[in-house]
């Protein structure tokens, strides 16, 4: 029996696209409609792969041995209660419910909480903490922007239905999609490839290959004049999304503060005395800020490119001040891209309960925050905890080794739903549900608009949800309390019993 | 449930024209009941102590979307504030906006029982109310941003105001919320393309119809829904000098909406509304003119927005208004957050400081207005939370208007020439008890129409504040320090029925309700298939994702509101 379920929500990137069709058959899903590639990916074929966990385990002698549940989460609990700094890393794929039990964890063992915007847009947070941050939900720009600058991403394969659904490709109230146009110059593209292939082919004869030139950018087509909308990519190299856009600018690696500091003088009419900022010609950097005040309304999506390389929040600081300064002479606003489908809702879920996104201590009884003393990698580098729980992340895959050596010096858990990387290392690991999939819950997309994910089937047979593995540990986890102050207070009857 | 009787207070209720009598309160099941076993119940001696009902306030910024983005954006802000967690309560942070634990906590520990959340965008909702059921220990309730919703205005413009009403009450519903919020109307559709509205009868872009439109017209679809509150108004020209014009023609343009039995329309933070002189180098208050205004006409209610000399976040949905205040407060912070066809929002942090001039006026403004309308009944008293300084401030508020001796301490601190423009040495006004208790409970219930709030009579709900006063030894206007103290400490907070401040600590732990209305009108379902159609086109998230659901509301109230259409 088939049952379709509409209004789906994607549980992958930060898009969180909602319109999704999804088909199930005998509990499988067999089919998805609307979604992305990524999607499908995940959907139909991921989420049931060979590689998942199907029961809690724990390592003894070295090897890891299946458990019951209750053992995994004792073990877990006491793991945790021994530690004097714990670490509790990852949430960004969990729902808010979850990482919403995991601050009452983290202030319960006086540990440390980090989520993975720590390792993506937590320059961005931070640079928003220094100046602010002019924004829009993607809504308002897909119905109103007609200029659309994607800098350092390339959502044609990192978010394949950004460009769709919010911004040049799609419909909106005062702004027409620019899909056929783009279809059009894409049949141009490729008549062009055919009859070039012909030529050569008629000429054939040996030439020795030649290495690649430098890039040369090019000049700022004719079209960043006309009314309707528009779409700049600013990338180190020619992205999928590049293809795609009107004007494609390559920028030198590491230039981009300089070049957003070009960019931010010509919008305040401000004279530069070079020729190239970044590789980029200012006679160029002139036309597209001229494109830029001409928009009835901009907007700018950047992505890790800019948080990830020289410069970092600064980056996103100047990027964000031109933003500012733009405002002035016409309405612009920018936004980051965020990736994992609710790291957003973990910086939510984190600030509205302790006042602070990311980067959390509560070794002193109430929050404390600071980018690069409690964030993981540096709390890792330096050996400062005594225990790690990672729940729906893979530091395993993406951190540098000196982090995951040293947290390979104390106990690990791990609650994830197949066996990534760190689920392989860990001491106590968890199976759990697909947020999404198997779990309803919340998730922020990235514009910080609460969707609902839906359950569309059921887990395999013992997997609980990550929510309630976390409230359990925590039960556990005070349990563990209550009883050694008992003990305490015992043995300081008895001590005083002794002396009298 | 336990039975409780407090004995002997001097019982403030003013809804029940109760001023200061020695009298019992008794308490059963979570209502106020006309006696309990006196052997059974836990007997709380109020002897010299006030009791009054549960403090009820009408507009704080606590929870959601806009309020988290302040939070985030300010961690200089909660380190010079922190909370321990203990064995009953959370850990957290406060200053300007506080954690919502901590909100918690800190309202029930000044007796405020209920509080209205008076801001939100109806996209966001679901995280209003994540937020408010983090917020223990009061009831809260939320208002949902509609006066430039493109659904509002097309129909509007249309002339279709039953066809407007029942769509409103659709919103209302799908966001569980209590209240039509307007900000700034037509001002955040104009945003959109980075422009504003400047007067009652500038023409809002792309929509053919003005302000003033929206405003009536509202005003109008709130008395067709029978809404308990009405509606809840941020003036145009907020913030902008001269502005107090833009808000008598504002609560002109209501008369005509008016019948003559209950209030058309709230305007909030007033304070923020009532400004004179032609620009910030003649900037003087426009508080006479104000309560002139609202002294001869009875068809509008206010909250003041008091300015508490803070350093605080504002924050409002008036995106224009915000931008204005970047460019003009030195380049501090600033956020910007549209939201499709509903809103948009605005973020910046601000030091109200006593030496400038412009902030000392609003500072006098603000109790200008709250000692010259004579009558206690159309105020509220706010701040605007965290507008115009935290709530945790109201204490101060309290005393400045309770006693002159404290206005004039403050006063001799602030700018000269802020005190030479000031029209407070000449008014003698000092608030009594019962007076104070109208606009933090009574009067503010009765504008809310919350009828089991505010009040200590029978079949009310049991939220009670007891507060070390004496009403009969105490000369409140000459000790007003001790006053104050007592006020910002209640000795009991009770809240349904049970006793959650005991000492001026957290003894118990209880969730607050959430109060949303189910309006009922005529033809729902053609109504919804209508929305149906229209989501793909307005919206980017889908029909069915859009309505808050069960899931969200921890402990709802659900009140359900016959409509007239």
């Amino acid at each position: 029996m088939a049952e379709i379920f509409k209004s789906v929500v994607c549980p992958i990137c930060g898009c969180l696209c909602d319109d999704l069709e999804a088909t199930v058959e005998n509990n499988e899903i067999v089919k998805m409609k609307n979604g992305c590639a990524v999607c499908e990916a995940k959907m139909v074929h991921g989420y049931k792969s060979d590689e998942r966990i199907l029961e809690p385990y724990i390592r003894k002698d070295g090897k890891l041995v299946p458990v019951s549940m209750d053992e995994a989460i004792c073990k877990a609990a006491q793991i945790l209660t021994d530690a004097k700094y714990p670490l509790l890393f990852g949430w960004t794929s969990s729902v808010s419910e979850t990482q919403h039990v995991g601050v009452e964890l983290a202030e319960e063992l006086g540990g440390a909480l980090d989520n993975c915007c720590s390792v993506c847009h937590g320059p961005s947070v931070m640079a928003i903490q220094e100046i602010g941050i002019p924004t829009a939900t993607l809504g308002q720009i897909r119905h109103r922007a007609d200029l659309i600058v994607y800098w350092a991403c390339d959502p044609w394969s990192s978010h394949p239905r950004h460009v769709e659904r919010y911004t040049a490709f799609t419909d909106g109230r005062f702004e027409k999609s620019e899909f056929k146009e783009y279809v059009q110059k894409l049949k141009a593209k490729a008549s062009q490839k055919k009859v070039d292939a012909a030529i050569r082919r008629t000429q054939v004869r040996y030439q020795p290959s030649q290495p690649p030139k430098a890039a040369i950018v090019e000049a700022p087509p004719q079209s960043l004049a006309k009314a309707g909308r528009k779409m700049i990519v600013f990338d180190v190299r020619k992205t999928m999304t590049a293809e795609v856009a009107d004007y494609f600018v390559q920028v030198e690696p590491n230039t981009d503060y300089e070049i957003f500091g070009a960019l931010r003088c010509l919008v305040n009419d401000q004279e530069l005395d070079i020729d190239k900022v970044g590789g980029v010609p200012v006679e160029y950097l002139k036309e597209i800020v001229d494109a830029m005040v001409n928009a009835d309304f901009g907007a700018i999506f950047f992505g890790l490119g800019l948080t990830q390389s020289v410069g970092r929040f600064r980056n996103i600081e100047i990027a964000i001040a031109m933003t500012r300064d733009l405002n002035r002479k016409t309405k612009f606003v920018i936004a980051p891209m965020r990736g994992h489908f609710n790291v957003t809702g973990a910086n939510t879920v984190f600030a509205w309960q302790t006042g602070y996104p990311f980067a959390l201590d509560f070794s002193q009884g109430y929050p404390q925050y600071n980018p690069g003393e409690f964030t993981a990698n540096d709390l890792l580098r330096r050996g400062d905890n005594d225990a790690t729980l990672v729940i729906s992340a893979d530091p395993g895959a993406h951190f540098p080794k000196s982090s995951i050596q040293n947290m390979m010096k104390h106990p690990l858990i791990t609650i994830n739903p197949d066996w990534n990387a760190i689920s392989r290392l860990g001491d106590v690991v968890f199976p759990t549900q697909w947020c999404g999939i198997e779990q309803a819950g919340t998730a922020y997309r990235m514009d910080s608009i609460p969707v609902t994910l839906k359950k569309i089937v059921e887990a395999p047979k013992g997997i609980l949800a990550d929510e309630e593995i976390v409230r359990r540990i925590l039960e556990k986890v005070r349990d563990i309390k209550a009883q050694k102050n008992e003990k305490d207070i015992q043995g300081q009857q008895q001590i005083l019993e002794r002396k009298m | 449930m336990t039975e409780i009787l407090i004995k002997n207070g001097f019982v403030i209720d003013p809804l029940n024209n109760i001023n200061c009598q020695k009298m019992d309160i008794a308490i059963k099941d979570g209502k106020i009941v006309e006696k309990v076993n006196e052997r059974e119940a836990k007997v709380i001696d109020a002897s010299g102590l006030t009791v009054m009902a549960g403090g009820v306030d009408i507009h704080s910024h606590i929870a959601g979307s806009e309020v988290n983005i302040g939070r985030m954006l300010r961690p200089d802000d909660h380190v010079k504030d922190v909370v321990r967690k203990t064995a009953l309560t959370r850990s957290g942070t406060g200053y300007s906006i506080p954690s919502t634990y901590v909100t918690g906590y800190r309202y029930s520990k000044m007796g405020y029982t209920t509080v209205m959340n008076p801001s939100m965008a109806a996209m966001k909702a679901k995280h209003a109310h994540e937020e408010l059921n983090d917020i223990p220990l009061i009831d809260k309730a939320v208002f949902t941003l509609l006066g430039d919703w493109w659904v509002a205005l097309e129909t509007i413009a249309k002339g279709d105001l039953e066809e407007c009403a029942r769509h409103i009450a659709w919103m209302i519903r799908a966001t569980r919320s209590y209240a039509i919020k307007i900000v700034n109307p037509g001002g955040l559709e104009s945003w959109g393309f980075g422009r504003n509205v400047h007067s009652l009868d500038d023409e809002v872009p792309n929509f053919s119809l003005t302000p003033r439109d929206i405003i009536t017209g509202m005003a109008k679809v709130n008395a067709m829904l029978n809404m308990p509150h009405t509606i809840h108004l941020h003036t145009n020209n907020l913030g902008i000098p001269g502005n107090y014009k833009t808000t008598i023609e504002t609560m002109q343009a209501l008369e005509s909406v008016y019948k003559g039995d209950k209030p058309v329309g709230h305007i909030t933070h007033i304070q923020f509304s009532s400004f004179a002189g032609d620009n910030w180098a003649h900037f003087k208050s426009g508080a006479a003119e104000i309560a002139n205004y609202l002294n001869a006409h009875n068809h509008m209610t206010i909250d003041i927005g008091q300015v508490t000399f803070a350093d605080t976040t504002t924050m409002t949905a008036d995106g224009p208004f915000e931008f204005s205040l970047y460019e003009l407060g030195g380049h501090n912070k600033w956020v910007n957050s549209d939201v499709e066809t509903e809103s948009s929002g605005g973020i910046i942090p601000f030091h109200f400081k006593k030496k400038n001039a412009v902030n000392a006026i609003q500072w006098s403004i603000g109790l200008e207005l709250s000692l010259m309308i004579k009558d206690p009944w159309k105020v509220s008293m706010t701040t605007d939370h965290p507008n115009g300084g935290p709530f945790y401030h109201y204490p101060r508020v309290f005393a400045w208007l309770y006693s002159r001796k404290a206005r004039e301490a403050t006063l001799k601190k602030c700018n000269k020439k802020a005190q030479r423009k000031s029209l407070l040495p000449t008014l003698d006004r000092e608030y009594t008890l019962y007076e104070l208790a109208i606009i933090t409970r009574a009067g503010t219930a009765k504008a809310l129409g919350l009828k089991n709030k505010g009040h200590l009579g029978i079949g009310a709900d049991a939220d009670v504040a007891i507060y070390n006063i004496n009403p009969e030894t105490t000369d409140i206007a000459q000790n007003y320090k001790p006053v104050r103290k007592a006020f910002s400490n209640a000795i009991y907070t009770i809240k349904d029925g049970e006793i959650v401040v005991k000492d001026k600590e957290i003894i118990a732990i209880r969730p607050g309700r959430t109060m949303w209305l189910d309006v009922q009108t005529k033809e729902p379902y053609r109504i919804n298939e209508e929305m149906k159609r229209k989501f793909k086109e307005y919206w980017t998230v889908e029909f069915d994702n859009y309505p808050v659901t069960d899931h969200y509301i921890k402990v709802p109230e659900k009140i359900t509101i016959q409509a007239s259409v």
